[in-house]
């Protein structure tokens, strides 16, 4: 029951958070053709902006979800009008070291204007419910699966029956095409920002319930983020909610103690273990699980 | 075809990308009713002409006119509002889209129902009903095609472009590719066609423009260029007739075009050959 307890839940959880974040990162290289390294410090200022929401009214964080995510998509966009629309027509390269540059200066504005401190939502401890006398579930752990599932089957939704969804899709399969085609390439761009952002702050929201609020919480996200999109195959959305549930598993379970009694890995290297299949697949199938793009 | 104003002109046309020219004092008209197909080798002008018309090309002088309207240097979005649809040669539907979705994004800019616009596309090509809900990238190449072009015409445009509809497909193909595009422009839709199966396409063709060298060189009724024998010795490999496919020019690279039974066709290099305009 350790097993379940201890890495199996926490890594269905902690994946199914990676897997909100991987969704924005594969749509925006998708349908804007870059890496987007100010993705952590999305997730980061969503968690912030709840953390605010719940100091001035006192209520629950997740009731604070929707304004929070609302609140980063519309942050985000504006970062997209004065930083990313010029650059429209630019080499990728420009446009993956401007999103750098904002990752570091994003990361600044938080720490000046929240300061550096560890934070959290909620004092006081938590207890889990128990089941069967052994298996141990948090109450936080349920709600933040149940509604990361509900986001991704809001984001199934609208990629599969919407107009502004297939157009994101069309987009992704051909910039060229979809102009040539009357589609309105902005208005879908503005769509890729507002639900990459709204899902990269829920995941640093759950994050954030989940642990605490810390200025580096988002760039710590980023590599097992993209390690999830690659996984994923890059531009497959469903492959980027895979990969962020295998990558927040096998996290979770390498430092189980499959062997003996001393865990796998020392929990220290846990975050290795994303870097470690980023690597892999890049020199065995680029591609991803999903057949994405290769570059 | 009387002095009726045609839909779309290129007049004087001269252009190129990015500072070389690639064609010059190209015209071109299209008239109301009418199928025309740009002809000649690789390299003549064919696609940078539609793409002058597009807002692709640089366009140095000369005017672009839909329905007598000025459209020179009109970016594609706008043109493409304008009821101006193209099929481009490769990569021309969303393969990852199934045949209905591609269908839809065709619709786009329609504002009203475009249902029933998909329901006739289905009749003109029955082969697409059956596929309706498979991503159009697991299609064969013929059926591929035949939802590029069912995507152009979903918003019933003014003028069709097609750049080589029947592009690496096979004769059979070649032939159903052809034949729809007799129906559509019977049902009112002119069409201009950038062909390099040119015997085929003049044959459906009510003109046709030779170009060569980013040049007009001769233009003609389909029928008139198909008897022209200097037309035919360079185009359409000497005397072959019938339902064989004609020589291509050049065809895509790894292709393997059916060899003629007359000797190659020459293809005229560069500058050579005296201007017949």
């Amino acid at each position: 029951m350790e097993f379940v307890n201890f890495h199996l839940i926490p890594g269905l959880v902690l994946g199914s958070i990676y897997a909100l974040g991987a969704i924005g990162v594969t749509l925006t290289f998708g349908i804007l053709r870059f890496a987007n390294f100010a993705h952590g410090e999305t997730m980061t200022l969503g968690a912030y902006l709840t953390l605010t929401l719940v100091l001035l009214a006192g209520w629950h964080p997740l009731l604070f979800l929707p304004v929070a995510m609302a609140l980063t998509a519309l942050f985000v966009l504006g970062m997209d009008r004065v930083f990313f629309r010029p650059l429209r027509r630019a080499p990728t390269i420009i446009l993956v070291i401007s999103s750098f540059g904002l990752m570091l200066m994003v990361r600044s504005l938080v720490q000046v204007v929240w300061g550096v401190k560890l934070q959290s939502f909620s004092k006081g401890i938590a207890l889990p419910w128990v089941f069967f006398d052994s298996l141990r579930v948090f109450p936080k752990h349920v709600v933040i699966a149940a509604a990361a599932l509900a986001l991704m089957l809001g984001v199934h939704v609208l990629l599969r029956h919407t107009r502004t969804g297939k157009a994101m899709r069309a987009m992704s399969d051909s910039p060229e095409l979809a102009r040539l085609t009357g589609i309105d390439t902005e208005r879908v761009i503005r769509a890729t920002w507002i639900v990459g952002a709204g899902l990269a702050a829920a995941a640093g929201i759950f994050l954030a319930y989940d642990t605490h609020v810390e200025t580096l919480m988002g760039f710590k996200m980023l590599l097992p983020v993209f390690a999830a999109a690659l996984l994923g195959g890059i531009g497959r959305p469903y492959g980027a909610m895979a990969g962020g549930l295998v990558i927040g598993v096998v996290e979770e379970l390498s430092t189980y103690a499959w062997i003996g009694s001393e865990p796998l890995l020392p929990p220290g290297y846990k975050a290795g273990v994303a870097f470690a299949i980023m690597v892999a697949m890049l020199i065995w199938r680029p591609s991803g699980l999903f057949r994405g793009r290769v570059f | 075809m009387a002095a009726e104003r045609p839909v779309l002109e290129l007049d004087r046309v001269t252009g190129g990308y990015g500072g070389a020219e690639v064609i010059h004092d190209v015209s071109i008209t299209l008239g109301r009713s009418e199928i025309v197909t740009l002809i000649g080798p690789n390299g003549a002008g064919k696609s940078s002409a539609m793409n002058a018309v597009l807002g692709t090309l640089f366009i140095g002088s000369g005017r672009v006119r839909l329905e007598g309207e000025d459209i020179t240097g009109t970016p594609s979005e706008q043109v493409v509002r304008r009821g101006v649809c193209y099929v481009p040669q490769t990569a021309n539907v969303f393969p990852n889209l199934t045949v209905n979705e591609n269908l839809e994004m065709g619709a786009y800019i329609r504002t009203d129902d475009f249902r029933p616009r998909m329901e006739e596309m289905y009749e003109l090509f029955p082969p697409l009903a059956k596929r309706r809900r498979d991503p159009a990238g697991a299609l064969s190449g013929g059926q591929r095609q035949m939802v590029a072009i069912a995507k152009a015409l979903m918003v019933d445009p003014v003028v069709l472009l097609l750049d080589e509809p029947t592009a690496g497909l096979s004769p059979r193909f070649r032939g159903e590719i052809f034949a729809v595009v007799r129906d559509i422009n019977a049902s009112g839709t002119p069409i201009l066609m950038v062909e390099q199966n040119a015997r085929q396409a003049l044959g459906i063709a009510d003109r046709g423009y030779v170009l060569v060298d980013g040049r007009n060189r001769v233009d003609g009724t389909g029928a008139g260029l198909l008897a022209d024998p200097d037309v035919g010795a360079m185009f359409l490999g000497g005397g072959s007739t019938g339902p064989a496919p004609g020589p291509d020019f050049g065809g895509p690279p790894g292709g393997a075009p059916a060899a003629p039974a007359a000797p190659p066709a020459p293809v005229p290099a560069p500058g050579a050959g005296e201007k017949r305009r």
